[in-house]
This record gives C-alpha cells, sequence and structure tokens, in this order.
C-alpha cells in the first residue's frame, strides 16, 4: 500500500497520485482548502460589511495605493505560473529544472511578503493601525491572514525542497509538492479577490 | 518491508494510539466525561429553579453554568460522542482496514480533549465564561465579560480544529477506502449520514474559526469588529455566529438519524423502507440547514422580507424529515419488532424527534416568534430535538454497538429499567417547559417570583430531572456490572445483524478484515446470509498487512496548542504570573517544531505477517 514502488523505470504519468496514500492527501487537500474557501469567506463578509466603518479614522480611498499593490499583483501572479512550470518539470521526471522553478517561486513569494510588510508599516506610520476603526481592523485581518497564508505557504515549500534536494522525484515526495503547489495556486487565487474587494473597490466605488 | 510492531507498555499504547477502535473508545470515555459534567451542571441549574425566589446558585453562578452546560454539552459532549461511534464504526461498515489519515485522526481526538481542558480551566481563574453559548456581542465584548470569556474563545477555537481535521478524514476514508462492491449507494445510512456532517462541519466550523478570530481579536488585541462607536458591527457576530450555528444542530442530529437508521431495521428484521429517499432527504436537510440561519434572528430587526424568507426556508425543512420518519414508520410496519434496550430508544426517539419538529415549525413563524423568542418554549424545543433525538439515539448506538466495542453485552434488566427511568424524566422536565413558555416564563433567568403560577410546572421539570440522573446513574451501574458479570460475546455477529461490522471477529482485530470483504449488495452481510453461506467472499488472497505505527507525536502538537491558547488568554489576565508571550509563542514552537517533525520523518509503518493473519483467522472462526 505504501509508496515503495521502483522509480528507477520512470515515474507514472501521475506520480502525485499513483498510490492510495497519495490520493487520500490529494483528497483530503482538496476538502482542506474547501474549508479554507470559508474561512476567507467569512472574513471578506466581514470586511465588505464593515469597510464604510471608519469612525474617525482614515478611508480606504485616503490610504490604498494602486500602483504598489499591482506591483504586489505581478508578483504573485507571476509565481504561480512558474510553480506550474516546476509541476510540467515534475511529469517529465526534471528535478533539476523543477528545482530551479520551484526556488524562483520562492522567491517571488518572499518579495511579495516583502512589499506586503512595507505597505502594512507605512499604513500604520500614518495613523492607519490595526485599532483605528472597525474598518481598519476588517483590513488588517483580511489582508494579514492572507499574508500569513504566504508566510505558511513558503515555509512549507522551503522545507520540502531543502527535505528533497538530493532525493529526486519519488512517489513518496511527488504528492507532497503537487499539494504544495495547490496551496500556492490557492493562495493567489484569494488575492486576486483581494485586490479587487479590497483593493479596487476601495480606491474606486463602494 | 518495514519493522514488525514491537511490544509497548499499556498506557503508552493507548496515548500513541492511531487505531481508530481505540480512539473511537476514548472519544466514548472523553465525552462521557463531559457529559456528566454539563448534566451535573444542569441539575444544579434545575435546583435553582425548583422553587421561586431560591438561593442554591448565585445569579453569577447560574450565567456561568448555562454557558458553560450549552458549550459543553454540544461540543464537548454530543459531538465527541457521535465521533466515538463514527471512528469505530464507519472504517467497519465500509469494509476498510483502517481510515485515510490515521495519524490526524489521533490528532483531532488529542486536539479535541486539548480544547475541551482549557475549557475548563476558566473555573480556575475567576469563573467560567458568563454570555450564554451564543456569546453575543455585548454581552462577550471586554466591557462586559471577563476573562472566562477568553477561555470560552480559545477553548472552542481550539476543540473546533480537533473536530475539523476529524471531519477531513471521515469524507476521505468513505470515498477512498471503500472495500471493492461498496458503492456509494451501498452505504450503511450511518455511513451517509456520517458524510453529510462532516461536510456540515467542514463548512460550518470555518466561519465559527472566523468568528472566534474576530471575537479574540477584539478582545486581547483591541479591534473594533462589534464595537458600534468604532464602526463595528454588533449583529455581524450573529450572523457569523449563526451561520455556524444552525448547521450544527444538523451535525448532531444527522448522525444521530444514522444511528436510528441501522437499529431499526436490525430489530425489524426488514430492510429499511426507501434506502434512497433516506439519503437524498439527508441532502436535502444538510443544504437547506445553510439557508435558515437567521430564523435565530427574527427579534433582531431585519424587516419583514427578510423574516418571510427564513421563516419560509425553514418550515420546507419539515418535507425531508417528514420523509424520514415515515421511512422508519414504514420500516417496522410489519416487522418482525425486537423490543430490545437499543430499539426502545430507537423507536422512542421517532415520537419525541417528531414533538420537537412541531414546535420547530411553529418557532419558524416569524411573527409568533416574538412571543416565543428567549422563553421557555424554545428550550423546551431545543431539548426535544436534542435529548429526544441525539441522546436517545446515542444511547441506542451504545447497546447496539457495545458488544462489537467492549465483548460483552450490557444488562438488559437494568437497560430497559435505565430506559425507562431516563424517558419518563425527560418528558417530566421538558413537555412542562412548553407550558412554562407559553405564560411568559423568559430563558436564562436565575430565578422567577412565586404567585406567577409558575411555581407547580417549574418544580414537577426539576423532578423529572432527578428522573433522568437516576437513569444516567443506572446506565453507569450497568457498564460497571456487565464489565464483570455479562454475558460475554464472541461471535461475529450476535444481533443477527445486517452490516459489514458484524462480519469481523469479536474482539476485532488491530486489521479489521483479515482479507478484503467483496460486497455484492445493500445490507451486504444479510445478503450473503440469505444469498450464500453467511460469511463475506475475500476480494483479496491472505497477504501481509501494512498497517501505520503509532506516534506520540499528536499528543505534543495538542499540548502546544494548548499552551498556545493559555498564552492569548494570559494577555487579558490581571496578573499572569509568566509573560504571556512566552507562553504563546512556547506552545506554537512546540506544535510547529512536531508538526516540522512529523513531516520530515518518514514513517513506512509495519506489516503483519501473513502466519500471524493465518492464526487469528483460526483462533476467530470467522
Ligand atoms: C439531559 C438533561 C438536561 C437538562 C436537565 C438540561 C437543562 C438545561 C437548562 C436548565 C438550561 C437553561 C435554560 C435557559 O434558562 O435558557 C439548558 C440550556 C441549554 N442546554 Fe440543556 N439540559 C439537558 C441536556 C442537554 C443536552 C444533552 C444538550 C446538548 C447536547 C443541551 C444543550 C443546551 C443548550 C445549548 C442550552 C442553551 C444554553 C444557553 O442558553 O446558553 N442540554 N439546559
Ligand atoms: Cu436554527
Amino acid at each position: 500500500m505504501a509508496g515503495h514502488v521502483d522509480t528507477s523505470k520512470g515515474l507514472p504519468s501521475h506520480p502525485e497520485r499513483a498510490t492510495l496514500e497519495g490520493k487520500n492527501k490529494f483528497l483530503g487537500f482538496w476538502f482542506f482548502l474547501g474549508g479554507e474557501t470559508i474561512l476567507f469567506a467569512t472574513f471578506f463578509g466581514t470586511y465588505l460589511g464593515l469597510r464604510n466603518g471608519i469612525a474617525d479614522g482614515p478611508s480606504s480611498q485616503e490610504m490604498f495605493h494602486l500602483p504598489l499593490v499591482f506591483i504586489m499583483t505581478m508578483l504573485l501572479l507571476t509565481s504561480s505560473l512558474t510553480s506550474v512550470l516546476a509541476m510540467f518539470a515534475m511529469k517529465k521526471n526534471n528535478f533539476r529544472a523543477f528545482k530551479v522553478w520551484m526556488w524562483i517561486t520562492v522567491l517571488l513569494g518572499l518579495s511579495f511578503l516583502g512589499f506586503e510588510i512595507y505597505e502594512f508599516y507605512e499604513y500604520v506610520h500614518q495613523g492607519f493601525g490595526f485599532t483605528t476603526s472597525a474598518f481598519s481592523s476588517s483590513f488588517y485581518s483580511l489582508v494579514g491572514l492572507h499574508g500569513a497564508h504566504v508566510a505558511f505557504g513558503l515555509s512549507w515549500i522551503i522545507v520540502l525542497l531543502i527535505r528533497y534536494n538530493k532525493s529526486g522525484i519519488t512517489l513518496t515526495n511527488a504528492p507532497k509538492f503537487y499539494v504544495a503547489g495547490l496551496y500556492w495556486h490557492f493562495i493567489d487565487v484569494v488575492w486576486v479577490f483581494i485586490f479587487t474587494v479590497v483593493y479596487l473597490m476601495g480606491v474606486g466605488g463602494h | 518491508m518495514a519493522a514488525q510492531k514491537q511490544e509497548k507498555s499499556v498506557i503508552w499504547d493507548w496515548l500513541t494510539t492511531v487505531d481508530h477502535k481505540k480512539l473511537g473508545i476514548m472519544y466514548l470515555i472523553a465525552g462521557t466525561l463531559f457529559f456528566v459534567k454539563a448534566g451535573v451542571m444542569a441539575l444544579f441549574m434545575r435546583i435553582q429553579l425548583m422553587y421561586p425566589e431560591m438561593n442554591f446558585l448565585s445569579g453569577q453562578t447560574f450565567n456561568e453554568f448555562i454557558t458553560m452546560h450549552g458549550t459543553i454539552m454540544l461540543f464537548l459532549a454530543a459531538t465527541p460522542l457521535l465521533f466515538a461511534f463514527m471512528n469505530y464504526v464507519i472504517p467497519l461498515q465500509i469494509g476498510a482496514r483502517d481510515v485515510a489519515f490515521p495519524f490526524v485522526n489521533a490528532l483531532g481526538f488529542w486536539i479535541f480533549f486539548a480544547g475541551g481542558l482549557l475549557l475548563s480551566l476558566s473555573w480556575f481563574f475567576g469563573g467560567g465564561p458568563d454570555a450564554g453559548w451564543t456569546a453575543y456581542v455585548p454581552l462577550s465584548s471586554r466591557d462586559y465579560a471577563g476573562v472566562g470569556l477568553d477561555f470560552y474563545v480559545l477553548g472552542l477555537q481550539v476543540s473546533g480544529i480537533g473536530t475539523l481535521i476529524s471531519a477531513i478524514n471521515f469524507l476521505v476514508t468513505i470515498i477512498n477506502m471503500r472495500a471493492p462492491g461498496m458503492t456509494m449507494m451501498r452505504l450503511p445510512l450511518f455511513v451517509w449520514t456520517s458524510f453529510i456532517s462532516s461536510t456540515l462541519i467542514l463548512f460550518a466550523f470555518t466561519p465559527l474559526a472566523a468568528g472566534l478570530a474576530l471575537l479574540m481579536l477584539d478582545r486581547i488585541f483591541g479591534a473594533q469588529f462589534f464595537i458600534p462607536s468604532m464602526g463595528g458591527n454588533t449583529v455581524l457576530w450573529q450572523h457569523i455566529f449563526w451561520i455556524f450555528g444552525h448547521p450544527e444542530v444538523y451535525i448532531l442530529v444527522l448522525p444521530a438519524f444514522g444511528i436510528i437508521s441501522e437499529v431499526i431495521p436490525a430489530f425489524s428484521r426488514k430492510r429499511l423502507f426507501g434506502y434512497t429517499a433516506m439519503v437524498f432527504a439527508t441532502m436535502i436537510i444538510a443544504f437547506l440547514g445553510f439557508m435558515v440561519w437567521a430564523h435565530h434572528m427574527f427579534t433582531v430587526g431585519m424587516g419583514p422580507v427578510a423574516n418571510s424568507i427564513f421563516a419560509i426556508a425553514t418550515m420546507t425543512i419539515a418535507v425531508p424529515t417528514g420523509i424520514k420518519i415515515f421511512n422508519w414508520l414504514f420500516t417496522m410496519w410489519g416487522g418482525k419488532i425486537t423490543f430490545n434496550t437499543a430499539m426502545l430508544f430507537a423507536s422512542s426517539f421517532v415520537p419525541t424527534f417528531v414533538l420537537g419538529g412541531v414546535t420547530g415549525v411553529m418557532l419558524a413563524m416569524a411573527p409568533v416568534d416574538y412571543l416565543y423568542h428567549d422563553t421557555y418554549f424554545v428550550v423546551a424545543h431545543f431539548h426535544y430535538i436534542i435529548v429526544g433525538g441525539i441522546v436517545l439515539a446515542l444511547f441506542a448506538g451504545l447497546f447496539y454497538w457495545y458488544p462489537k466495542m467492549f465483548g460483552h453485552m450490557l444488562n438488559e434488566t437494568l437497560g430497559k429499567l435505565f430506559f425507562w427511568i431516563f424517558y419518563i424524566g425527560f418528558h417530566l422536565t421538558f413537555f412542562v417547559q412548553h407550558l412554562l413558555g407559553l405564560m411568559g416564563m423568559p430563558r436564562r433567568v436565575y430565578t422567577y417570583l412565586g404567585d406567577q403560577g409558575l411555581d407547580t410546572f417549574n418544580f414537577i421539570s426539576t423532578i423529572g430531572t432527578f428522573f433522568m440522573s437516576a437513569g444516567v446513574i443506572l446506565l453507569v451501574i450497568n457498564v460497571i456490572y456487565s464489565a464483570f458479570k455479562g454475558e460475554r460475546v464472541t461471535v461475529a455477529d450476535p444481533w443477527d445483524a445486517r452490516t459489514l461490522e458484524w462480519a469481523v471477529p469479536t474482539p476485532v482485530p488491530e486489521y479489521n478484515f483479515a482479507q478484503t470483504p467483496q460486497v455484492r449488495s445493500l445490507d451486504p452481510l444479510f445478503y450473503e446470509k440469505i444469498h450464500g453461506d453467511g460469511t463475506m467472499k475475500p476480494a483479496e488472497p491472505i497477504q501481509p498487512i501494512h498497517m501505520p505505527n503509532g506516534s506520540i507525536l499528536p499528543l505534543i502538537i495538542s499540548i502546544g496548542l494548548f499552551f498556545a491558547g493559555l498564552g492569548f488568554i494570559m494577555m487579558n489576565m490581571d496578573n499572569p504570573i509568566i509573560n504571556p508571550w512566552i507562553v504563546a509563542i512556547g506552545g506554537l514552537v512546540i506544535t510547529f517544531g512536531s508538526m516540522f517533525v512529523r513531516s520530515v520523518k518518514e514513517d513506512h509503518g509495519y506489516y503483519v505477517p501473513v502466519e500471524q493473519v493465518k492464526a487469528d483467522l483460526k483462533k476467530g472462526g470467522n
């Protein structure tokens, strides 16, 4: 049952789902993402409900700065692309190319995170803190929750890359990499919503 | 091939086990402890309400008891008791050797338990939470509620994580681990309802987790979500809470339906009437369960349009529920019924649940709800559902599966006595509460004045509670008595039942099935009794069986979460002994550290060799 299949003759076409263990992980992960979706949906709902609750604090129009957010969006979208290229490399059993694409993904993610920290730092500096208003609380918790996901995803991928640096692609680690890749796409999709709902709507209309 | 299993001490074995059967028993024990604890609180509350203007409990203590009673019963008693049966029975009923993620399964148990302990610690730090199990803001805000409420928030947050990951484990197990021939439309109803209930957990516990996080941020880190003067909104909490809270009722009651749908056919000697209708009714109930949350908020001022929509959506649930009720009745109709204790509980479930359903439809009429809202009518309604539904089903399941789980029967005489005392006590307690509600007695009050016509019914209600308590004591006596004197069970199938859990030997070997069975029909064991030689045909040759190793990591991870939660709580304490950040971060380091160890250390499990499987087969004789 476990993944001790001889891989020297090449991998099956879907190494991430070739064993029952892999299949279970795969399905379990989709359910997990279902739960995550609801989690984010609740935070989005809270944000939408409270985004006009600015009390005496600044409003979204006063704070948000689109060029910076645009760069962040580009970084994250590109990182999704590079992680897809990594998965292609995995299917071709090209471990070296896989590792290169994955590390590029990690770098892009790290720079996204850096910009986000810079953004938060600037806002707080300008008097828009976590406790300023219901709007600010809901903004920081929604975007911060996403940021925490990015940080977790990055550490996860880095640990896998270091752990399996020398092992090549096997039936044991293929599901792990694949699932981490899925997680990364999920983070990306959530960001697209944040970009639209928080930033575009925040700068534009009501 | 990996190493063989090593011998360990008994305690170590239970602390590190990843066996779904042992975890089932652990859920049973933990759930029972919490059930008794919350039950004693209920008894105390009823004693306080026995006479007008009693001084048995102070108002503050009463509020803490009410909150803890409701919270513990729902999260730490009913849910784990159902999980106990799900864990033990689901893999057996679908013909699986194990669950999909044995490690996650153990983790789920320990995290739930750590959260429960955290919640219970509140008594030692200035009193329990006191804002009701719904923790409505502003009652639960920092201005009104003390550190007890932080225990509520973080205790539930932690134990909720455990419930969530267990649900994912059940979902994957049911989809991926079924024996050959066990199609989705051959799943026993208990498996079906557990499956749907797990889906509900996935989609309902996540909003709860979000809501609790928001409340924690408000209370501990000064966020403004629920502070109107800072732009916050209190009704937002109610929406988030009930988007979780209403499905929660179905999370509990659907598996209870499942148990009833197993027990009634087994002791009516008939197949379940309308299997397909039962499956689809379950799905429809689950779907509608998410559409009706605001029927708890009719009096909040949502306006007539919203109120009407939610009222109608709520009443629609009566249709699939009615289908189920009639299917159970038709199953019993013309059957050769054996009224043993399990069947007594299962069949008496039907009328009590109907009564709870009828008062539910009454409550769903928005205009009239202005009358019922927050009166004892509501208390009567939900206890008819919860005790008359879920608890009766749990007792039915206990008497039904006990021989498989523990290798001996429970005593039938004591069991029947228990049933009658409990059942009479139940109606004495809760029936009159409908009348109290109609007479205007509000819920969540710690006392009332004399001469308002409320004395008699309150007195009767408390007497009923004594009956129920006596019943539960009888059950405990029964369990102890039967452990020593009860009839031993070594046969696989003491009830002459229908489903696969009765095809494995008693006691169940750790790998469940020596050979995965070939399923040929709904009610597979019964099918083989009629069309075959009464035993399941194997779907595979005898071969070495791969099993997972035990691990202490689930326990350590949950200890980490316990301290992480405690650290956050300490941030609201007046003079914590240690810096709270040290506790919180230390806890998180333990948790993530052991998760890290788990993910980089590969554990390939071990194999049960063919000779041992063969030896077991000879011994088990099945
Ligand atoms: C078996 C005997 C039981 C008795 C005598 C009992 C008694 C009570 C009493 C006196 C209250 C307070 C009512 C009020 O003033 O609002 C209450 C509330 C409640 N009970 Fe029970 N109960 C029992 C079983 C259960 C069970 C098994 C559950 C759930 C699994 C449960 C769930 C609740 C909930 C959710 C509340 C509402 C708490 C709140 O308002 O915050 N009860 N019960
Ligand atoms: Cu409801």
